[in-house]
């Protein structure tokens, strides 16, 4: 499974999330420290979930950043996270 | 990993405004890291930079020590803010500014 769909599927899991937007702006940091061609290493993320209703933003990141954490592990270098509750 | 965790403890108690970034305030390498080094020197916050490019351990360590992944890391007063996405949203929002004020960090007269 490529990056993306790993990406997908775990935030779908972990989130049930409303709307989901998953952007690989890796293309964008080609050459940049974390690239690697052909990778998925900078992605951004539009999630809307009812999950982060009552919590921080620093609480919402790191609950999305732990669902990813084998994502990072394999390479991912950079997440952008645009959250919202709902 | 003792050492570089008292370390990281100590640089964030003894000064009010620490930001873990990949290059410096001057010379950011890394697009989010210039964006918090842009907001902070907006508000004109006095702060001190950490390039975690310079050394592997910190960079490792940072990211252990805040349970957080990436850089930029902002952290006010000993408590750790968010990366560049909470730091431009609370920029944007105004509760950065409230929160920077409300932990007593005085801002600079901004600059021209």
């Amino acid at each position: 499974m490529d990056m993306k769909e790993s990406i997908i599927e775990r935030l779908t899991a972990a989130f049930q999330p409303s709307a989901l937007e998953v952007i690989d702006e890796s293309d964008q940091h080609a050459g940049h420290g974390g690239w690697r061609e052909g990778q998925t290493t900078h992605v951004r993320l539009r999630i809307t979930s009812a999950a982060f209703a009552g919590k921080s933003r620093v609480e919402v990141h790191r609950a999305v950043n732990a669902a990813l954490a084998e994502a990072f592990a394999r390479g991912l270098h950079a997440l952008a996270i645009e959250a919202k509750a709902g | 990993m003792a050492d570089i965790n008292a370390w990281i403890d100590n640089e964030i108690k003894t000064n009010d405004v620490v930001l873990f970034m990949k290059g410096t305030p001057q010379f950011p390498m890394c697009g989010f890291s210039g964006q918090v080094v842009q907001i902070l020197d907006y508000l004109g916050v006095p702060y001190k930079g950490h390039n975690v490019l310079e050394n592997g351990e910190l960079r490792d360590g940072i990211k252990a020590y805040t349970n957080w992944p990436t850089i930029p890391q902002l952290y006010v007063k000993g408590e750790f803010v968010g990366g560049c996405d909470i730091v431009r949203e609370m920029f944007q929002s105004g509760e950065l500014q409230t929160h920077l004020a409300e932990h007593g960090v005085k801002l600079a007269a901004k600059a021209g």
